[in-house]
């Protein structure tokens, strides 16, 4: 998911053109990751609460996905499979049979989670009216994703700007009324069953064709081509020694994360090598309210109820 | 000045003073603007009607000193209005002697981390900010990390315990 973020900005300064089953593949994974992403914010979030149970459910979509994303890249937790211009690789021939069983298997899980909780009394008085951020609060801390959107902000990258193909897709964005912890887990909730949605369509309709593009600026020549041809072989050693090489300038380029706008803003000196990439994370503005939204509760209410459902992820705070 | 996005518009109309630069381009505009007046700019952009800024998604450093542009350092403000689906780039250039400038604190609460973290990696002084200490490196830290000239191989333990503080 921050890979798209990231190949999206590089791809986008550069006018490079994906093909269409790589565009749809990725929004396949990220949507997955939002899913993944959602279930950790959740599930361990639940279990602050002391509803335990949860996290088995909302860890078996994980680990569903998980075998999806390393039957697909190799790796579990820290993938890469993304490249500037495409993907690493086409998805394997049982990408069909375990996609189709994460579609199917998901839902039931979530359905679970849903009814051990939502009408649960514990729940509902631990995270009603708990941790409200108001809609002017949240825009002037600068809040996106679904902690905003929770708060009432209609404010979602693949609607606002669709990027990788979006616009393709039918999908709903849920918006809070009250901006309370309750309802940050009500959102989660509903946009795991949004990207559901779009999962399927993304399998209905998978286009044939390339998994990358054949732009020789970024991408490596296959290897028929690198041993028969001196110019693929040429390209293969500049785009490995040198990298990828960025025109000049500088440019900010945004992607709509699990947790929100995730931006790159890129300064570039024309080399293989970026000059300056600062990355603007969702949750680095969103964690410095806390210390507002604290005031008045109690410990393990800013730590777990609302702590949780506001998704701090630390690796996106010092990067 | 027909067919300029109307946000550049508006700081020629009112901040013409101001405005060193535009670069162009759909979707990604920038401004580049002197420091002085800074607050009263964003205060602009967030307050007028027709423009109505309300988000402040990032500020940032920028250290332009192996690019060899003067003066050596900038801020990058980027700005996004949800009601009207504008975004614009401000850059404050400023120089090494003196990089300092305003606060948008007052503005924009969520500046407080960003311009925190600005001055933590770049050393630049932002003036009338609430809390402005180092945000991600530690007490004892010497220097500022993402200046190109920092020697990036220099280890800097912390060995003294801080007392930590509700910031």
């Amino acid at each position: 998911m921050n890979n798209l973020g990231y190949c999206h900005a590089i791809e986008e300064w550069m006018g490079i053109d994906i093909p269409p089953r790589a565009q749809a593949l990725r929004v396949f994974f990220n949507e997955m990751h939002r899913i993944l992403d959602h279930c950790v914010c959740l599930g361990p979030g639940l279990v602050d609460l002391g509803a335990l149970t949860n996290l088995w459910y909302l860890f078996n979509i994980r680990e569903l996905g998980y075998e999806l994303i390393e039957n697909a890249c190799g790796s579990r937790l820290t993938t890469s499979y993304l490249r500037v211009g495409g993907l690493t690789r086409d998805v394997p021939s049982d990408f069909y049979k375990k996609a189709k069983t994460f579609l199917k298997e998901s839902p039931k899980n979530l359905t679970d989670v849903r009814r051990l909780i939502e009408r649960n009394r514990i729940f509902v008085e631990r995270t009603r009216d708990i941790g409200v951020v108001s809609k002017e609060d949240a825009m002037a801390w600068g809040y996106t994703g679904p902690c905003a959107r929770a708060s009432g902000i209609n404010y979602d990258v693949r609607k606002v700007r669709p990027y990788s193909g979006y616009e393709n897709y039918e999908f709903d964005v849920p918006l809070g009324d009250r901006g309370d912890a309750h309802d940050r887990y009500m959102v989660r909730i509903e946009e795991m069953v949004q990207s559901l949605r779009i999962m399927q369509q993304v399998l209905d309709n998978l286009p044939e064709g390339a998994a990358s593009t054949d732009d020789p600026r970024a991408f490596i020549p296959p290897k028929h081509e690198t041993y028969d041809n001196i110019e693929a072989l040429m390209n293969h050693f500049k785009l490995i020694y040198e990298g990828i090489r960025v025109p000049k300038g500088d440019w900010y380029s945004f992607t709509e994360a699990a947790n929100g706008e995730l931006g790159f803003y890129c300064v570039s000196d024309g080399s293989g090598n970026p000059y300056r990439v600062k990355v603007r994370p969702p949750c680095f503005a969103i964690c410095q309210s806390i210390e507002k939204i604290a005031v008045g509760h109690m410990i393990p209410g800013p730590d777990g109820d609302r702590r949780k459902l506001m998704n701090i992820i630390a690796g996106e705070l010092d990067r | 000045m027909d067919g300029e996005p109307i946000t550049i518009r508006k700081l020629r109309e009112r901040f013409g003073g101001e405005v060193l630069d535009v670069q162009r381009r759909p979707g990604d505009d920038a401004v580049t603007l002197k420091r002085g007046r800074i607050p009263d700019i964003a205060r602009f952009l967030r307050d007028d009607p027709e423009l109505r800024y309300g988000y402040l998604m990032d500020i940032c450093g920028v250290d332009y000193l192996d690019l060899e542009i003067q003066p050596r350092f900038a801020v990058i403000y980027h700005l996004y209005s949800l009601e009207h689906g504008h975004r614009i780039r401000l850059k404050v250039p400023l120089d090494e002697t003196d990089a300092e400038l305003d606060s948008v604190v007052p503005v924009w609460d969520g500046a407080n981390w960003f311009e925190r973290e600005a001055f933590d990696m770049f050393g630049i002084k932002f003036r009338g900010h609430p809390f402005l200490r180092r945000i991600l490196t530690h007490h004892q830290f010497v220097g500022h990390p993402l200046r190109k000239d920092y020697d990036h191989g220099k280890r800097q333990l912390c060995t003294e315990v801080w007392d930590l503080e509700f910031e």
